[in-house]
């Protein structure tokens, strides 16, 4: 099937084509199917009568030997209200436990890194923004970082005290929708009008900074696109000084609540050796007592001169992870006081004509401005000849943006180290074992955005 | 020579090829079949790299990129001392024709869907890899979409500005 | 249907919120319709009931999902436009909002979906990546959902705003229910009558 056709024009069957597809695959080139290929291929090769025939050997051989059902093979999505966006889960249950499960993605890949080979530098921000699209700064926040390194370009004080500003807003806005989301599955559906009311004053603010709700393109290469509108700081200062009882309500809600802790402690627990070798990072790890944060373990874009602590947990948990993120929306709420007290005077853009796009009132009069405008978008700036590999710390763990650059106007190769795509590998060794219910819950704590593993 | 190249080189000789500091980051060339040797001892040493954040591939496909002749797939693994906050990239090079790679899913588990990504976005196999199967594409996908002779794909759009 | 308006006739901008929105684009079609569809009471109130509670289904794909969130939450809120509740189950879903991009993996299960849904169902494509495929026109996407589902009103926006995604589906209530213009659904219907 050649790669511009779209693949519907096989009729649609009651089940699945995938694992089929595996399996011509592997017979046409003579090769064993692989572990998830197999999965596929055993959970989609049930037909009626296959359903029937199993339970019938599965009775025989419970009679004979009492404990030795074969586990049910359960597909779970990649349409599922549960799974946090398209995230297809191949379960083998015994019962309602969980004996393996196999996460099966790509549902949502959208060639980002591919078109981005096609755009220029300055263009393919707006790609790369939407990849993790619950935090789209943090995104652009480390491909702009790859660039700026690569182009050896300062970037302003006050561009970076912007960048922290909105990435720390940002933060919190991720962590709501992660809390409301999260209550949601497991049926605590008032906390998801209450944190999304949150939500939407804070995109009001996006909103007013750079002109969109979500996939804004406010960071650029040397600075921010603009400088805070006059009576943005009121707006925020009124939020963060908000906040604090907000949190305080979520957490009246659900942290003594019963229910919620019945569901979420001593879910999901993993030794913390385990999680540093499966590549986890964020709340995640931080919340099985790893002190890793990227803006205290390696400082980037002036978080060195900020205070703000960073939140560790020992259980490991579920519920352990739920904590953390509360606290951390509380410390976030913090570093943006900071910034808005300590906002320096300055140019949110750096000042190098050849990079960065000149004011639009000065192309009225100067003819050098004009042409450095028309070159930079017509063109797109040269990027001289290297590799760097920058990363952030977003709500999820470590977000890098690794930039191959050959001195043209266009990057050889950006690729993303998504946190969400190597935070989900835990989900097996997490997951074994456990109840299905329980299988819900740790989906919801390990907190991905399918948009960010799937590119 | 840097401090960590001379460590390496100490522990396994001639396993490292070339080093390059640029944009303040450290890069060290590593022959592909030290590979697991130099990783192994790279996590192991005292105060090492616990955590592998990245494992991805550039293709230079009409050379460049420091490509020996013959060789076209460039690997990058990024390592993350947790300890110290360090970082180090090890390079290591697949040829052009059936590119392959022992895999370090034995060292690091992240490796696992790291390369997996690498193979269906690349075609560059990995020996030993416990699941060598496509993550992204669909399983019957032909091709290897991130290859520099890949098409964009898509539709065709009049006087878009797209390549 | 002249889009154009005669010389000397006074342009009037429909309000948004009226009924008869399209009436002067659509006479002709709409009157060839109207002989075979909606003109019992019974039907007109059907016609009613089914434009005034639209459930819609879970098919959140990618950013425009979050918007569609936000369109449910209490600033903007489609339960008052009757859309009470995100149904997870295709079955009992009446609406299939595609919210986001629709990649090649993801295309046949998006059919499926749309094939377990009963009759009469309805298809918004939420966004420009599930309008035309978006900002990323290249392999990986299929270029406009309408490929792959029938779809009945499209809502640009990258994402589209919550007002934007309201404004689809009122502009499908209308299509529905007071004006009588056929949705896909009454197409088939009509369709598979006729045969």
């Amino acid at each position: 099937m050649t790669p511009s056709e779209t693949r519907t024009d096989a009729a649609p069957t009651i089940f699945a084509v995938e694992g089929r597809e595996a399996l011509e695959v592997a017979r046409r080139e003579g090769r064993p199917l692989a572990e998830t290929e197999a999965v596929v291929a055993a959970a989609e090769a049930w037909t009626p009568a296959d359903a029937a025939a199993r339970t019938e050997a599965n009775e025989e051989r419970v009679a004979a030997i009492p404990g030795s059902r074969e586990p049910m093979v359960i597909n779970l999505g990649p349409q599922h209200p549960s799974t946090h966006g398209v995230l297809r889960l191949i379960t083998q249950l015994d019962g309602e436990i969980v004996r393996d499960v196999h996460p099966v993605i790509g549902y949502l890949h959208t060639g980002i890194e591919k078109q981005c080979e096609n755009k220029t530098f300055w263009q393919a921000i707006t790609l790369v923004t939407r990849m993790d699209y619950l935090s789209p700064f943090f995104n652009i926040h480390a491909y702009t970082m790859s660039v700026e390194r690569l182009l050896g370009l300062e970037v302003p004080e006050r561009a970076q005290y912007l960048r922290v500003m909105i990435s720390e807003l940002n933060r919190i806005t991720s962590h709501l929708v992660w809390l409301g989301t999260s209550g949601l599955e497991l049926g605590a559906i008032t906390i998801f009008f209450y944190t999304y009311r949150e939500r939407e004053r804070a995109l009001d603010l996006f909103e007013a900074i750079s002109g969109e709700r979500m996939n804004h393109r406010y960071f650029q290469v040397g600075g921010t696109a603009g400088d805070m509108p006059p009576g943005f700081e009121g707006l925020l200062r009124q939020f963060v000084t908000e906040m604090p009882s907000r949190i305080d309500e979520y957490e009246g809600m659900l942290s003594g609540n019963p229910i919620w802790i019945e569901r979420t402690k001593g879910v999901g627990i993993l030794p913390a050796e385990q999680l540093i070798d499966l590549g986890v990072t964020g709340p995640a790890l931080r919340a099985a007592g790893v002190d890793l944060d990227l803006r205290k373990a390696a400082p980037y874009s002036g978080y060195e001169h900020f205070d703000f602590n960073v939140p560790v947990g020992t259980a490991g948990d579920a519920y352990e992870r739920f904590t953390m993120r509360l606290r951390e929306m509380r410390e976030s709420v913090r570093i943006i006081e900071q910034c808005l007290d300590g906002m320096p005077e300055g140019p949110h853009m750096a000042d190098d004509r050849k990079v960065v796009l000149p004011p639009r009132a000065e192309l009225a009069t100067s003819m050098e401005s004009l042409i450095h405008h028309f070159k930079l978008v017509t063109e797109g700036f040269m990027v001289p000849e290297g590799e760097v590999y920058s990363a952030v710390e977003s709500p999820r763990g470590e977000i890098g943006c690794y930039v191959v650059a050959d001195g043209g106007p266009k990057p050889v190769r950006v690729h993303m180290r998504d946190a969400s795509f190597v935070n989900l590998q835990a989900l097996r060794p997490m997951a074994k074992n456990a109840y299905l219910a329980d299988l819900i819950v740790m989906i919801g704590s390990l907190d991905n955005v399918m948009g960010g593993v799937d590119r | 020579m840097s401090e960590l190249r001379g460590l390496i080189e100490q522990a396994c000789p001639s396993s490292t090829l070339e080093e390059i500091e640029h944009a303040g980051e450290l890069t060290i060339e590593v022959d592909p079949d030290r590979l697991i040797d130099v990783c192994t001892f790279l996590k192991a040493a005292p105060g090492g790299f616990a955590m592998l954040s990245d494992v991805t591939c550039a293709d230079f496909l009409d050379g460049g990129g420091g490509a020996p002749t013959g060789y076209r797939f460039r690997l990058a693994y990024q390592l993350f001392s947790v300890e110290t906050g360090e970082r180090v990239r090890l390079r290591v090079w697949a040829a052009a024709d059936d590119p392959e790679v022992d895999s370090v899913t034995g060292v690091w588990a992240t490796a696992n869907w790291q390369e997996r990504e690498v193979w269906d976005m690349f075609g560059v196999r990995f020996r030993n890899h416990p699941d060598l199967s496509r993550i992204l594409m669909p399983f019957d996908w032909e091709g290897h979409p991130l290859r520099r002779d890949y098409p964009l794909g898509g539709e065709e759009v009049q006087f878009s500005d797209a390549v | 249907m002249a889009l154009i308006p005669p010389p000397g006739a006074p342009l009037e901008r429909a309000p948004r919120t009226d009924p008869n929105i399209d009436r002067d684009l659509r006479d002709e079609e709409v009157a060839q319709f109207e002989q075979g569809l909606l003109t019992t009471t019974v039907e007109k109130a059907l016609a009613w009931a089914r434009s005034s509670s639209i459930w819609p289904a879970t098919f959140g794909l990618a950013c425009c999902a979050i918007e569609m969130m936000h369109t449910a939450t209490p600033r903007y809120d489609i339960a008052r436009f009757g859309a009470e509740v995100f149904r997870a189950s295709p079955r009992q879903a009446d609406l299939l909002i595609v919210s986001g991009r629709v990649s090649q993996k993801m295309a046949p299960v998006l059919r499926r979906i749309y094939d377990q849904m009963l009759e009469p169902k309805w298809v918004i494509s939420m966004g420009a990546c599930a309008s035309t495929g978006g900002v990323f026109n290249n392999y990986a996407l299929v270029q406009g959902v309408d490929k792959v589902v029938p779809v009945d009103v499209y809502v640009p926006g990258c994402p589209p705003r919550p007002e934007g995604l309201i404004e689809g589906i009122l502009i499908l209530q209308n299509t529905i229910g007071a004006r009588g213009l056929p949705t896909s659904s009454d197409l088939r219907a009509a369709a598979a009558a006729s045969v």
